[in-house]
């Protein structure tokens, strides 16, 4: 076998362990299959979280959609539901995550952009209008002013007499991965967490069927981590809210059941399927250790999958499709529990109404046509993927372990250390492309001196025009007295450490706009300054 | 007699509100590491604040990513700016998510060059050691 040529000297995964050329019962030494396999539905919930998976009900389809001004947005709300889509995920723009405004001037030429611009109540209304608040679930991608956005979205409900105890949906609201990778934050890291713990709190007694954090992996993905660090960082992240929230008095089993993640799912295929089965594992034994939950949902890791906008390419973009196609067929053998799928014009601006429709129909094609959900997690047994699995969990338990010696997240981010990995490990791929050690397809081999332009979608400065105008007329309507009167009230219960949601939710239904109560919590809270790695 | 060339200093930042900072610190590695001197701004910056910073620092370029979709509010008005202070020798260059339509206004607007998605970092640091020549 030794003196067999292979094509190169060495294979390594995407996360740069080496890749053997066959794997065998040799490799699960130490490996036991009741223990670290189990059942689906049963601890340690390598194989799933349900006993029956997709057999049962398939994973919910819900494509990330926001652009323009909340009427738009609605529009794409309708036709995505209208053709298959199961729940609704909403991208807000760039001013709603930082907490700004539509007509604040650094919001300047950014309105409508990347996402919605919701400012006030009256556009979440519209965002929603016609929409059963009660019979869609919505996922919010929001994390610095988190708790405004959902203050606004039960207002809305209740505005419509639908009892917010019936609304399901899930609040992104993860501050952390925003400090290591995405760099939105309003706060300082304190009060962000306690702002977490106040959301937390609330939908325990309140909004019981609501998941209020999704623990993201995605954005450190993004930000150019491997799938180790994305899984390492962000359960550790998870255990870091899990923490806060018992610290705040809760018992354990309040909340966690309705604590949900967020994975990435790049190229690597069988190290991809791996990441979810070993994060399932990790979670399910560190709550047990930690915990001792008597709920076994408390144990259960929920997910939802998106397929890797970073690895999609400008360059020849219809071969977006096929990558997003592997990606999301290693999502659902991975055992998601919902997926969005990006489309092949991302790498360009958001995406078009043919192009969104196409990614919806990749998963419709996975779910009806290739038979795979058929039986719960194929891959269960390999040797390769348990392999991998094993090595997933064992290396995470190493950054565990580092991140505990620094004294938790919070201290390593301060130190820099999680943003240093990350940059490390995207500087690592990045050299390996441009040496050819890993192919891109259009990008590094198979180049075609012509482009083929796709359409793309366009927003126009009337966005921001039209979003300026609805705010002037509200500031102009509203009662300025009661506005002024529910802020002061925001800020003293910030000051001191009642829950902020009530008070927040008593400033959005007099009308106060997100900046409004950005601006107020600032006052108390502080700002942050990131420690710069370079 | 050996003449010592001055290095070359750049200003690198984010210019927006947008946080995506893998490109740009990709960047301003690559460029160091080609013994470019290398000021980096952070994040959030509005462009009044690279402006100022451009300025104070004397560099001969500013390279800003932007990855929101602002690029054609921000950039333009960074070499506004620029007019307005006097300091238009300063070459800007950018990178992000930018649609091919858009680049012949950024151009128009005296953005020098833009980087796009899959550009290999060799061609920014040979933009940079050959833009004054």
């Amino acid at each position: 076998m030794q003196d067999r040529k292979e094509r190169k000297d060495r294979f390594d995964s995407l996360s740069g362990s080496p890749i053997a050329r066959l794997y065998t019962k040799n490799d699960l030494k130490d490996w036991e299959a009741e223990r670290d396999l189990g059942l689906p539905g049963e601890f340690p919930y390598t194989r799933g979280i349900y006993p029956t998976m997709y057999r049962g009900r398939l994973w919910t389809m819900r494509q990330f959609a926001g652009f323009g001004t909340a009427a738009d947005t609605n529009a794409r709300f309708k036709y995505l539901l209208e053709q298959g889509q199961t729940g609704l995920s909403v991208a807000f723009d760039m001013p709603t995550l930082m907490g700004l405004d539509s007509d604040d001037p650094r919001a300047r030429g950014e309105v409508g952009y990347c996402g919605v611009a919701v400012a006030s109540l009256e556009d979440m209304d519209r965002l929603f209008d016609g929409i059963p608040l009660d019979r869609v679930t919505t996922s919010m991608t929001i994390n610095g002013p988190a708790a405004i956005l959902f203050a606004m979205y039960l207002a809305v409900a209740k505005r419509r007499e639908i009892p917010v105890d019936r609304l399901g949906g899930t609040l992104q609201n993860d501050i952390l991965k925003e400090y290591i990778a995405q760099k939105e934050w309003l706060f300082p890291p304190e009060p962000h967490l306690r702002l977490i713990t106040d959301t937390i709190a609330y939908c325990t007694s309140h909004v019981p069927k609501w998941h209020p954090v999704s623990i993201s992996g995605y954005h450190i993905r993004e930000a150019g981590s491997n799938a180790l660090q994305e899984l390492a960082f962000t359960l550790y992240d998870g255990l870091t809210y899990v923490e806060a929230a018992v610290k705040a008095g809760l018992a354990v089993d309040t909340f966690a059941p309705q604590l949900s993640f967020f994975f990435n799912v790049h190229n690597d295929f069988f190290e991809e399927i791996a990441k979810f089965r070993a994060a399932r594992r990790l979670w399910a034994r560190e709550m047990e250790r930690r915990y001792h939950p008597k709920d076994p949902r408390s144990l259960q890791l929920r997910c939802h999958a998106q397929t890797a906008g970073c690895s999609l390419m400008a360059q020849q973009p219809m071969n977006n499709v096929v990558r997003t196609t592997l990606q999301a067929l290693a999502a659902v053998l991975g055992g998601t529990q919902s997926l969005h799928t990006n489309s092949m014009d991302e790498t360009l601006a958001l995406p078009t109404q043919e192009a969104v429709t196409l990614a919806l129909r990749t998963q419709q094609v996975i779910a009806h046509e290739s038979e795979v959900p058929n039986t719960v997690d194929p891959l269960g047994g390999s040797y390769y993927v348990e392999r991998l699995t094993n090595q997933l969990e064992e290396a995470a338990r190493d950054y565990f372990r580092k991140l505990d010696e620094m004294g938790g997240m919070l201290k390593a981010i301060e130190r820099g250390f999680p943003q240093r990995e990350i940059l490390n490990a995207s500087q690592r791929y990045q050299r390996e492309v441009e040496k050819k050690e890993r192919v891109i397809v259009g990008v590094n081999e198979y180049v075609e001196p012509e482009t083929h332009p796709i359409p793309i979608l366009k927003i126009g400065p009337e966005v921001e025009a039209s979003q300026i105008q609805r705010l002037a007329a509200l500031r102009a309507r509203r009662d300025s007295y009661k506005v002024a009167g529910t802020l002061q009230a925001v800020q003293e219960a910030a000051a001191c450490a009642e829950n902020l949601m009530p008070y927040l939710l008593d400033a959005v239904k007099a009308e106060a706009t997100l900046g409004e109560m950005c601006a107020a919590l600032r006052e108390v809270f502080g700002t942050y300054k990131e420690p710069v790695v370079l | 007699m050996k003449v010592v060339a001055k290095k070359i200093r750049v200003l690198i930042g984010k210019v927006g509100l947008d946080g995506h900072d893998r490109g740009v610190k990709l960047v301003a590695r690559a460029l160091r590491d080609a013994g470019v001197e290398v000021i980096y701004t952070g994040l959030h910056q509005t462009p009044e604040q690279v402006v100022a910073a451009a300025i104070q620092e004397d560099v001969d370029a500013i390279g800003l990513s932007v990855l929101s979709g602002a690029h054609n509010y921000l950039l333009p008005r960074v070499l506004e700016l620029l007019k307005e202070r006097g300091a238009d020798d300063i070459v800007v260059f950018g990178g992000g998510i930018i649609p091919d339509e858009d680049v012949p206004r950024l151009k128009a607007a005296g953005v020098r060059t833009l980087f796009r998605p899959g550009t290999p970092m060799s061609d920014v640091v040979d933009f940079v050691k050959g833009m004054k020549q």
